[in-house]
């Protein structure tokens, strides 16, 4: 299993194993089909301006989560989310396609740049899975006690690999 | 005598705030990573806002016009953090 990210001159790198690399990229596939670009209205200065179409809390709790509504209120959080939230998915659509693109076996070297990305797909990754496996904060200590006959099992060590690749990159980083 | 009322809210300029929530996912050295690039905090002090949020459930990390709080919403959502805007109070 791969050690973790290291600092470098010019960003970070990281050694993945064909495995890892396919993981990942297949994990951050799945963020990339739940977040569908950015909808925007027919009009061109609200398209031009990324003024999305909707003002609906996502149905999924998944998407709930990765656009939360930024107002207790219900109408300032649709507004809130009618001027926002076309750009983010496009954001975060940006960032998971570039780990998709460097994320590969071997060698793995990230510029600043690339690596923030990977730092901001990894947590969409984790808030994804996170949601769906309703992890708590002591998720650590649950999948130490929990049986690798436990058909959760999987899953749950890949969310502990992931939480350790980020930790390590945000630390490469500081 | 009576004393005319405004019709609407006149308190001048109280604060708006933005507010980031725990969550059991985001990690303590992201977040704390993330309040000092988002903010240009000092490593202390980012560190201090992730325990409060931590310990509290909750901490207030930046506060301003309303306009500069969604700004900063916006940014913290991208990163992921779960985050809103509220008028002090």
């Amino acid at each position: 299993m791969s050690t973790g990210f290291k600092p470098t001159e010019t960003g970070v790198s990281i050694r993945l194993d064909a495995a890892e690399a396919s993981v990942l990229r297949s994990l951050v596939g799945l963020v990339l089909g739940l977040v569908e670009p950015g909808a925007t209205g027919d009009d061109p200065l609200e398209r031009a301006l990324g003024i999305g179409a909707t003002a609906e809390v996502p149905s999924d709790p998944v998407l709930a989560r990765l656009f939360p509504s930024a107002y207790e209120d219900e109408e300032a959080a649709g507004e809130f989310r009618r001027y926002t939230e076309a750009t983010l998915r496009d954001a975060k659509r940006a960032d998971a396609t570039t780990l998709i693109d460097t994320a590969v076996g071997g060698e793995v070297e990230l510029t600043a740049e690339q690596a923030a990305a990977w730092m901001r797909a990894l947590n969409d990754v984790r808030l994804m899975l996170g949601v769906r496996l309703e992890v708590t904060e002591e998720v650590h200590e649950e999948i130490a006690r929990m049986s690798e006959e436990d058909p959760r099992y999987p899953a749950f060590v890949t969310y502990d690999w992931l939480t350790y690749l980020q930790d390590t990159l945000v630390r490469a980083l500081w | 005598m009576e004393v005319e009322r405004p019709a609407i809210d006149v308190r001048p300029d109280l604060p708006w705030l933005t507010i980031v929530w725990n969550d059991p996912v985001n990690l303590m050295s992201y977040v704390t990573f993330v309040f000092q690039s988002v903010f240009g905090f000092t490593r202390e002090k980012a560190e201090k806002l992730m325990l409060d949020v931590h310990h509290k459930g909750r901490a207030v990390v930046s506060s301003g016009t309303r306009e500069e709080m969604e700004r900063d919403v916006q940014i913290l959502h991208s990163y992921g953090l779960w985050a809103t805007v509220q008028r002090d109070s």
